[in-house]
């Protein structure tokens, strides 16, 4: 199941939505939405609150039925076949709760007895899996004195207890320190390259969703806006594809810049800036280029003998994109596609 | 009592068994231990709710509150039937019965309290059986989980259920030995199985009022809206009731000088409204198990009484007597169920 490549192999799709409808009264939560996931991919759902991220996540489990169109988990149909789906599909709803006056241990066992596990099996699947998710040590203590990143990751074990072969976040990362974001989202990036799980989580944050997720889905207002990995989003939503490179070095010379701006398909520069208190009196410009020129605008700046100190190359990320669609809000937004 | 908790939990097992069977089996499906050895999820929320109760304050404080109450109404009774026998007037027949019905006066009889706190103990255990779970957070991780949401309304049901059972049979039992330790009567098998019917009537009785509080958890969102409807009904019935058919018996009812049918039927229709409330229900068919004498529960003529022996019904026809109460009393149960199932069933499940 160890994924060889960072992209997932284009196999078979595990899930599989088609004009999936859900109608509140007269509000639409979601919208004739089609969505294909593959096995062992990682998909970000991105999208505002209330763009029908949760709604999309019920349907699939089986939890409200839709209102039109037709969802496949694993080859299966959630609202007819609710159990065989949920056998396979691990689902962590946003802010999870635990009985609190029971122990972690408890909580994980009392999961894996509704999975069918029996005592033994399941109080060591319990203890390997809170191990994994780094609460070995509290393991004996109640879930009411987790703080917020624990019992997220007492979730994550709540989830991998059935050995699903979907698992489904909403919400993950919602309210958990800067640090617990990070060992969380390196959490679920191992869970998913060692074991090849698919992986689909929700979220309103871009960066988290840019860090792990092989494909985003930009959710808003019950529509997918847009579908792909970053950079293809950004293809998707940005034509033009110009890309920036960033050069910090020092000795630098006007004849580097003219011949910087002369590579192929420049299209403009920012004047070399002074970097106070560097202690080679380096400077840093930024070139706008039609394509990728980074390890050209590289050899240049290493032949013309200035001493190059760090080169970056600045892509649309989804920042630009997040902004233009959920951060515009209202109308326009619409207008801008 | 231990009988009845096996023959109880066999039955359950068949149950859910017989739902275990109309499942796929868990087992082709991945890892080899799965589907094996462990119990069904039915089993696991039962086991998990169980516990739970048991471990709970509320449960404590209401098992306090019930046993002590039973304790003062042995007191009573044994009281009562010391001061009959001494002034010779008390019935010997069925004077083990009286440890139940019997008392001088001080405080209500065992019979009384059971159907007046009986009810407390079935909200107290079901009125937040789904909508803590809700607001815990809980609910939608459980039903992530390959769990039948019947299952898992009927777990919450059963294990309640069974620990209200539990508690009866022991007080009941509890108040038998007493009994005959401080009387020194023993009980004839007949008196023995009264009483083991006694409480199955009392457990159903208890049941109706838990399951119309799991209905309330189901409906009501807050813990406390549930709960404060569930004591509002309880209340209702077991004190606003009475009086408020006494009022419309007064207001509706004949002359005295009416015709016999017309005062009859007037008599039927009180008897009828009176009938709807659950506890009435139970103390009539209390008090025909109780009390054997007790040879009717409407109205008779005179030409119906003459030529009958004045003497006890046997078991069976106290039984048959009582019937059609019980099966009013389980019949209640599973409206309140049907209600909560549907409503349960079509509810969507979302975090908090």
């Amino acid at each position: 199941m160890e994924r060889a490549t960072d992209y997932p192999p284009s196999g078979k799709s595990v899930i599989d939505l088609k004009r999936l409808t859900k109608r509140y009264g007269g509000h639409t939560a979601v919208n004739g939405l089609n969505l294909t996931i593959e096995r062992g991919e990682i998909f970000g759902l991105l999208g505002p609150n209330g763009a029908g991220k949760t709604t999309t996540i019920l349907m699939m489990l089986g939890l409200t039925e839709p209102t039109d169109g037709t969802a496949r988990v694993c080859g299966l149909d959630p609202a007819r076949q609710s159990l065989e789906v949920k056998r396979r599909v691990g689902y962590m709803p946003d802010d999870i709760g635990f009985y609190d006056d029971r122990t972690a241990l408890d909580n994980l066992m009392f999961t894996a007895s509704l999975n069918g596990l029996n005592a033994q099996e399941g109080r060591r699947r319990a203890l390997e899996l809170l191990d994994r998710v780094g609460l070995g040590e509290a393991a004996g203590k109640k879930a009411g004195t987790f703080s917020r990143g624990m019992r997220q990751r007492l979730g994550i074990a709540d989830v991998l207890i059935k050995k699903p072969e979907v698992v489904i976040l909403d919400e993950p990362t919602l309210g958990i320190d800067p640090e617990g974001v990070r060992e969380l989202l390196q959490l679920i990036r191992e869970m998913s390259r060692n074991e090849g799980l698919t992986v689909l989580l929700s979220s309103h944050h871009l960066h988290q969703v840019q860090q792990i997720c092989d494909r985003v889905g930009l959710f808003v207002r019950g529509e997918l806006i847009a579908c792909g990995d970053v950079a293809s989003l950004a293809r998707q939503l940005d034509e033009d594809g110009s890309v920036t490179v960033e050069i910090e070095a020092s000795c630098w010379t006007e004849a580097l810049t003219e011949r910087l701006k002369s590579l192929d398909g420049f299209i403009g520069s920012g004047s070399p800036v002074r970097l106070p208190g560097h202690p080679e009196e380096a400077s840093r410009a930024s070139f706008v280029f039609g394509s990728d020129q980074t390890s050209d605008a590289a050899k240049l700046v290493i032949e013309s003998g200035a001493r190059l100190h760090a080169i970056r190359r600045k892509q649309y990320g989804l920042d630009d994109i997040y902004h233009r669609y959920f951060e515009g809000g209202g109308s326009h937004e619409r207008n801008n596609r | 009592m231990s009988e009845t908790i096996v023959s109880r939990g066999g039955y359950w097992k068949r149950l859910s068994g017989l739902l275990g069977d109309r499942r796929p089996s868990a087992e082709r499906f991945e890892s080899a231990n799965r589907g094996k050895g462990g119990a069904s999820p039915f089993r696991a929320i039962v086991a998990k709710e169980f516990g739970d109760h048991m471990r709970s304050w509320r449960f404590v404080i209401l098992l306090g509150i019930v046993a002590l109450a039973c304790i003062g109404s042995i007191y009573a009774a044994v009281t009562a039937i010391q001061a009959g026998v001494q002034s010779g007037q008390a019935d010997d027949e069925y004077l083990f019965l009286q440890m139940f019905t019997a008392s001088d006066g001080t405080l209500p009889t065992f019979v009384t309290f059971v159907s007046f706190l009986g009810p407390l103990i079935g909200i107290a255990l079901g009125f937040d059986a789904v909508n803590s779970e809700r607001n815990k957070g809980t609910l939608s991780r459980l039903l992530s989980q390959p769990v039948y949401r019947g299952d898992f309304i009927l777990a919450k049901f059963a294990a309640a259920l069974l620990l209200i059972a539990v508690v009866l049979f022991s007080l009941g039992f509890l108040v038998m030995g007493l009994g005959l330790v401080t009387i020194g009567y023993p009980p004839t098998p007949e008196e023995a199985m009264r009483v083991v019917l006694f409480l199955l009537v009392a457990v159903v009785f208890v049941g109706f009022w838990l399951n119309l509080s799991i209905l309330f958890s189901i409906c009501f969102r807050q813990a406390a809206t549930s709960a404060l409807s569930g004591i509002a009904l309880w209340l209702f019935f077991s004190v606003f009731y009475s009086m408020i058919t006494g009022l419309i018996d007064k207001a509706t009812a004949p002359a005295e000088s009416s015709a016999f049918s017309v005062l009859l039927r007037h008599y039927e229709q009180m008897l009828l409204l009176n009938r709807l409330s659950p506890s009435y229900l139970f103390s009539e068919a209390t008090s025909t198990l109780l009390m054997p004498n007790v040879r009717t529960l409407g109205p008779l003529t005179t030409e119906q009484v003459v030529g009958a022996i004045a003497s006890p019904l046997p078991l069976l026809q106290s039984v048959l007597l009582s019937w059609p109460q019980l099966v009013g009393l389980l019949a209640a149960t599973m409206v309140c169920f049907g209600l909560s199932y549907a409503l349960f069933m079509r509810q969507e499940i979302r975090s908090r």
